[in-house]
This record gives structure tokens, sequence and C-alpha cells, in this order.
């Protein structure tokens, strides 16, 4: 279906006008989600560099083979249902539309490094200036003071500082970190509640307000207990034989791991989580190891933990993974086998009747299929439908309808190099 | 001051799987209410401990996850009970709860139980899969969550005989209460935009699914797999190394190698400062990239002398990684404005400097045992309502006045 680009999608933030900065995945993946509810997001690129600050844009993967900036996937998965304009924020004309533009907006967002907005004479003071009540959200790996505030991060940076990455390991071996930019996609959930959260204050008290977001801060809250044993108890979990990642501590389980099943690289977790998880388990098995009283209890099981793994694994080894998981399943433990991407997004029958991977339609790429929600709202849900937005592909709807220009305003703005 | 969220009633009917999503309201100073059974919720009986010693009120687990609630006790089992949590939920604006799918509906405290006599209410379920979904049953936990979910086959080593890695700290969990909270918080703006409460389903499997960047993405678009990597980026292709141990026997991560001219002449520089450029014997290579234009990363592959200074940039990095400790090299580094990070233990990390600068960690006072402790702090500094922190509710420490009889 089609829609005007400023008619919002009805959701239940459709009231709401994000003057938006961000990028990458950290900042865009946060305004992804308010778009998703309806709100208008307006998203800034700088037409000298092609709106190249943000790396994803033209960069693969594709979808075919054309190649060029408006056909990067992942710029097209974080940035659905955006509305995209151009501004070169060089000139004084620039900075004049963009004072324009935040006068109507709620929300201003951005994820540059500390110091970019400023330069451009748009702080918070300046912001402020401009609409008292604006909310300014920031969200960059250090945040705007400390000693570090001038150290640039991205994802795989967050994650080795906080903490995350060193409690991504097995013993005896080199972390192994997070294979993605898991704080990419968690600072912008962190950013996302920061500006719902204001905006909520807003409506309450009226007032505005400076969300300062350091990255590895959001991050370091992210192991806490952990945390609490060393600062309480004075146990650091850099010691002999930890971390391991596939083990549970708190609660301690036993068996509770990652195995090796039949075939390559073939992988099945299970998770014993009681005693008498353990007896069904047991049965499952059904093989004479099992019998050794030493396992009956949680106590043994974690004792002589890694020979308990070199059975369980010995068992595992001779079974498909998917099969395997699901008796394991049927007698009662979690368990499950080690998914490809290919599996759990073609092949598992809980994510089609979800519409976890739905299709939006890009103007240049075509459909193409991106990341759904992993909610539902019984009243209010989100919708992803349009692809993420070209090159000033709002210039018209943005500084024609929303700011007042008149066509032959924007014509010269063009030839100018303003927009 | 008041908290942006000070307005709010929150009733949390949560253990493992939701009470972050509680936390992360509390301490924007939402009232929220965590119910337990009678005997304490089962999170009081996870370690660690403070000083070793099991009990209701030591679970350092549970002091984590619950700060800045509020407690009660309500057997649900009982009428009185559900009468109790009745009556908690009809002056609430948000409920969540974390219970097996039908479980809610079972006590008669389901969303459709409890709306008629609360319009406004917001009611989050928290669930591994979804409420009314296929897999709606299945036993599962953080474990199986991120393994089944993608997250797990990301995570690991270049050597493909070791497992997949689940990546430490409860992260398939927090995934999902970081949904739950945003999609309570869009409500609650439908709300305060005259619309009436609602159901938010939250699948936690989900969560981790559309949680794994170009693992994802790289199928949707290109179905292409990615492969683990040791301490980077899964990829289809295999990629260099970025990850080094340093000489005081701790790793860094050397991030983005120098790609621009002036970084070649910073990098050249430091060698020389530290006295290794004459050990360094593509040092003339890198003299090379001070004079050439930036390196296009995309042209990489068809560029033989770009690959070689390329590859001597990061070749730099990592010798200059391997001589310094590791905080020597991360600040030394970034100094110089190259991204790269000194990989800290979460204890390291809170003492660093910086958070410390910044009032990261917290003091939490707990009275019953006349100390207060270190806390991770705030996840954002919000300068009009800012976050704020108290000790966890003892068990049925507020009974008489949340549940007056």
């Amino acid at each position: 279906m089609t829609r005007r680009p400023g008619a919002a999608a009805g959701g239940a933030l459709s009231h709401f006008r994000i003057c938006d900065f961000t990028g990458q995945l950290a900042g865009a993946g946060a305004t992804r989600f308010l778009a998703a509810f309806g709100a208008q997001v307006i998203r800034i690129e700088d037409p000298v560099p092609e709106g190249r600050w943000d790396i994803l844009r033209g960069n693969p993967p594709y979808v075919d083979e054309r190649r060029g900036i408006e056909l990067g996937g992942a710029f097209n998965n974080h940035n659905v249902e955006k509305l995209g304009i151009t501004l070169n924020l060089r000139t004084e004309r620039a900075r004049e539309l963009l004072r324009q533009l935040i006068g109507v907006s709620d929300v201003v967002s951005e994820n540059f490094s500390a110091g970019v907005l400023d330069r451009w004479g748009f702080d918070y003071e300046a912001l402020k200036a401009i609409r008292p009540d604006i909310i300014y959200v920031s969200n960059c790996g250090f945040g705007h003071s400390g000693p570090y505030r001038d150290y640039k991060t991205w994802g795989p940076i967050v994650q080795a500082v906080s903490g995350l990455t060193f409690g991504s390991a097995l013993p005896d071996e080199p972390p192994a970190g997070w294979g993605y930019s898991y704080m990419d996609h968690t600072g912008g959930y962190f950013m996302a509640i920061a500006i719902l959260m204001a905006l909520h204050h807003r409506n309450v008290t009226g007032e505005g307000q400076w969300v300062d977001l350091a990255c590895t801060e959001a991050a370091c809250t992210l192991n806490g207990p952990a945390l609490l044993d060393a600062t309480v108890n004075g146990r650091p979990l850099r010691r002999e034989g930890m971390p391991h990642a596939n083990r549970s501590q708190f609660p301690p389980m036993a068996p509770h791991n990652i195995y090796a099943a039949r075939g390559e690289d073939n992988w099945i977790a299970v998770a014993c989580r009681s005693d008498e998880e353990w007896r069904a388990l047991r049965e499952l098995v059904g093989e004479r190891w099992t019998q050794d009283p030493r396992w009956d209890g949680l106590s043994g099981r974690l004792e002589f933990e890694d020979e308990l793994d070199r059975n369980m694994e010995l068992w595992t080894r001779g079974h498909e993974r998917f099969e395997l998981a699901a008796r394991i399943r049927d007698a009662g433990l979690p368990a499950t086998a080690v998914q490809r991407p290919e599996e759990r997004i073609d092949k598992d029958r809980n994510t089609e009747g979800w519409g976890l991977w739905p299709s939006v339609k890009h103007t240049v790429i075509g459909d193409a299929r991106v990341d759904g929600l992993p909610v539902h709202l019984s009243e209010t849900d989100w919708r992803l439908e349009r692809g993420a937005p070209c090159l000033g592909e709002h210039n018209d709807y943005v500084y024609g309808e929303v700011l007042g220009l008149a066509p032959a305003e924007m014509a010269s703005l063009r030839e100018e190099g303003v927009i | 001051m008041s908290g942006p969220l000070a307005d709010l009633c929150v009733v949390e009917l949560c253990s493992e799987r939701g009470a972050w999503a509680g936390k992360l309201l509390a301490d924007m100073r939402a009232d929220v209410v965590k119910v337990e059974p009678p005997g304490g919720d089962i999170t009081r009986t996870y370690p660690p401990f403070l000083d070793d010693e099991p009990g209701p009120e030591r679970s350092l687990y549970f002091w984590h996850y619950n700060t800045s609630k509020r407690g009660v006790t309500l057997d649900l089992e009982s009428d009185a009970g559900r009468d109790a949590f009745r009556r908690l939920a009809a002056r609430a604006d948000i409920l969540l709860e974390d219970r097996d799918p039908g479980v809610m509906a079972a006590l008669g405290l389901d969303f459709p139980d409890l709306q008629p006599s609360n319009e406004r209410l917001i009611y989050v379920s928290i669930t591994p899969f979804g409420r009314n979904a296929p897999r709606a049953n299945e036993p599962a936990n953080d474990l199986t969550i991120l393994a089944g979910g993608g997250p797990g086959w990301n995570n690991g080593y270049d050597d493909h005989s070791l497992p997949p890695v689940r990546g430490g700290g409860n992260q398939g969990y927090h995934t999902g209460c970081h949904f739950a909270v945003m999609s309570a918080l869009v409500a609650l703006l439908h709300r305060d935009n005259g619309g009436r409460g609602q159901h938010v389903d939250v699948n936690m499997h989900a969560a981790a699914n559309v949680t794994t960047e170009a693992g994802t993405y790289n199928w949707l678009v290109a179905r292409e797999t990615v492969q683990r990597q040791t301490g980077r980026h899964a990829a289809e292709n295999p990629t260099m190394p970025s990850q080094v141990r340093s000489a005081d026997g701790r790793y860094v991560n050397t991030g983005v190698a120098p790609r621009r001219p002036h970084d070649f002449k910073l990098i050249h520089q430091w060698l020389e400062e530290l006295d290794l450029l004459e050990h360094f014997h593509p040092a003339a290579l890198l003299l090379l990239g001070a004079e050439c234009e930036r390196i296009d990363l995309s042209k990489l592959a068809f560029d033989e002398d770009w690959r070689a200074i390329y590859g001597a940039g990061r070749e730099a990095m990592a010798s200059i990684a391997s001589h310094l400790t590791a905080y020597d090299f991360f600040t030394g580094a970034q100094k110089r404005g190259f991204q790269v990070g000194i990989i800290y233990s979460p204890e390291e990390a809170m003492a660093d400097p910086h958070f410390v600068a910044r009032g990261f960690p917290v003091e939490v006072e707990h009275r019953e045992h006349g100390r207060s402790f270190t806390y991770p702090g705030a996840p954002y500094k919000f300068e009009k309502s800012p976050w704020s922190v108290h000790r966890a509710p003892l068990l049925g420490e507020h009974n008489d006045e949340w549940l007056p009889k």
C-alpha cells in the first residue's frame, strides 16, 4: 500500500516528530523503533558525502547485482519508515532551516562523537533557545563528560571496555566476545527508552531535557550479579577457570552447556534446571553412565561437571540436533539446536505467524525483508511497510509541507547545494 | 526533582525473566510493587550471596535485579491473595508479568480479567516465545533463547571445534526486557494522548532473533550465512583478527585499522617514541601510507599497494599492543584518535577512572547489614529527572503499606 510520506501510520506515536541525526545502528535502531509506531522520524543527511557519515549507506549486503548509495541492505534495515532529507550544515542557510525544523520537532536525537553537534552551533543550550521544551538525547560511547569524552567507539569497543566481551568466553581461551554489535542494538534500545521516558516526563511536567547516554555505561549495567559478586564479596570474574559463558553460575545448574551434535559444526544447547529435570534427562539418555549416584544431586553434578559434560557430549554427538532437542524439550528441559540464520529465519514456525520478517518497499531496492519487532500491542501495534529513505527523498514534503517553503525557494536551495 | 515516571504505579509479577524490566522502571522512580509468593521469589535463592551465606535477604542476584522496588507477598493460590492482586492491578498503570502462557488465565488474572476494572491498564506479558504462538509452551531459559534465537551462532572462536558461546550475563532475558520496557512506554504515551490501556505480548526468542545485526540481514537480503570468529564480527568470509594480548596478559581490541594518511603518520611516530621502529620491518610502508590518499576498504581487494599498506598499519597496531599494558595501549591509541578498546572484566570496568569520574559506581545503603555496597549506576543521565536507586525490598517489606487488611 502507499501512503503520503508525512501521513503517519496512525500509530501510538504519530503525534511526535523526531529531528533525527542518528546513524549506523546504535542510533538508527532507536528511532527505527519509534518510527514503527508511527513517530514521524526525519532523518537528516549530509548531501556532500552523499550521506556517508553513516557508513552503512551503500554498503553490503545487496539484494541483487546493483550497487550504489541507495542499495545498502543494512541501511535499509535500520531506517525503515523514516523520512530522509538532505541538509548541508556548512552553510548558514542550512543552519537556519535546521532551526526551523527543530522548532517544530519534539526530539533531537544523535549518536555522533561528543561535540559534533556543538561545533555546528547546536548544543543543548542552543536547542533550548529554539524550543524550550525540546528533548535532546545524545548517545555516544563514553558520554559527554569525563576523561574519555573524546574517545571514539563502535559496538565492539563498547563491548570490550564494559566487560561484555570478557564475559563471553570459555575457560583457558581468549575472549570470544560477541560476533556482532550487541551494544549497537542494545545502545539503541536504551536510547529509545530514554526518548520515550523523556516524552512522558514532558507530558506530565511540560519540561524538555537533555539525556546524556553513554553506551559503555549502559553496557556496564548488564553484568549485574557478577559485578556485585566482585564489589560485595571481592570475587572478581577475572579468575582461574572463569568465565565459562555456556555454563550457569547464577543460578548454578548442570548439565548446562552447548554440545556437539551429529554433522559438521552442529550444536545443541541443553539446560537442566533441577534434580527432577535431571531424572527426566537420565531416563531419556538411558545410558549406563547416567546411573552413577554422583549425578543425582546438583552438588555432584557441579563438582564433576567436566566429566558430566564429556559424557553428555558423547551422547549428543550421535544425534541429529533438531530431533534431539525436541525429545529433550518433550521431557520438560530447555533445549535447542544452535540455529543457523536460515533455520531461525525461514524454518522456525514461530516466526512466521508472528510476522517477524516483514517485507518493506524501498523506492530503489524494491521489496526487501527486514527485522520485525518481537512484540505485539493489542491496540496500537507496529507497522513496517516503507523502506529506508533515499537521499533527500522527502525534501519536498519536509521543506515544502512541514516548513512551508515555496517550490522556487526549494529550487534555489538545491542549486546552492544547501539541500 | 522527581523521576520521569514518578506518577506511575507498576505491579510486577516477575521472576528471572522479567525482573530487569521492572528495575529499569523502578530506577526511574516509577512506584514498582513486586509481588512475591509468601516464601519469596525463587531468585532469592540464587547466588552469589553476601559473604557466600544463602538466605532470602542475601542474594546479590535478587539485590541487583530488584533495586528501587517495593515488595509485597501474596499467595495467588488463595482467593484472598488473588483478590488483593486484583485490587493492586485496579490502580496500576502498568502490570509486568513473566509467567508461562496460560498461568495468568488459570488464575483469573489475565488481561481480559483485569481490564474491566481498569481501562487504563497496560498489561505486559514477557514469555520465551510469545503468547498464542506455536512454540508458546516449550521450556526455555537464557541459554536456549540465545542459542536458538541467533546470537549463539554468531559468538565463538575461529576454531569451530569449539562450541558457539552464549555470552554471559543473562543477555537473552535483558533483550526481551528492553523490548518490554520500550513497548510499555509506547503504550503509556498512547494513553497520555487519550488512548486506553492495552496488552503487550513480548516474545524473548524473537527479541534475540532481531538482535543479531548482520547475522540476520545478510541472510534476509543476500542469503549469506555468517561464520563465527574469535573476538570480532561473524562474517561470511574470514576477516583479520582484531584481538591482541598485551604485555600485562590482558587483551585489547585493536578496532578499526589505520586508513587515513594522518593515521599512518601518527602510528609511525608512536613506534618511534616506543623505540620499536627498528624492529618493525614494514615501517617504510607506514611512511608510504602517510603519503597516499585515504584507503578505501571496498577497493582493497583490487589494489596490492593499498593492501600492503593497510596490512602494515594493522600489524603496527598489533605490535604496539603486545609491547604495552592493555591500559597504556587503550589510552595511548585513543588519544591518537584510534578507536580501540581494552577488554576489561566487569569489575575492572567499573573501577576505571572515567566511569568513576562520571559517578557511575553508586553506593547503595543496606541498613539491615549496617553497610553500603557498590552497585552499577545509571545507564543514562537525565538532566531533569535523574535515575536513582535504593536497595531491593526485604521479603514482604511493604505488606502493611500496600495490602491494607
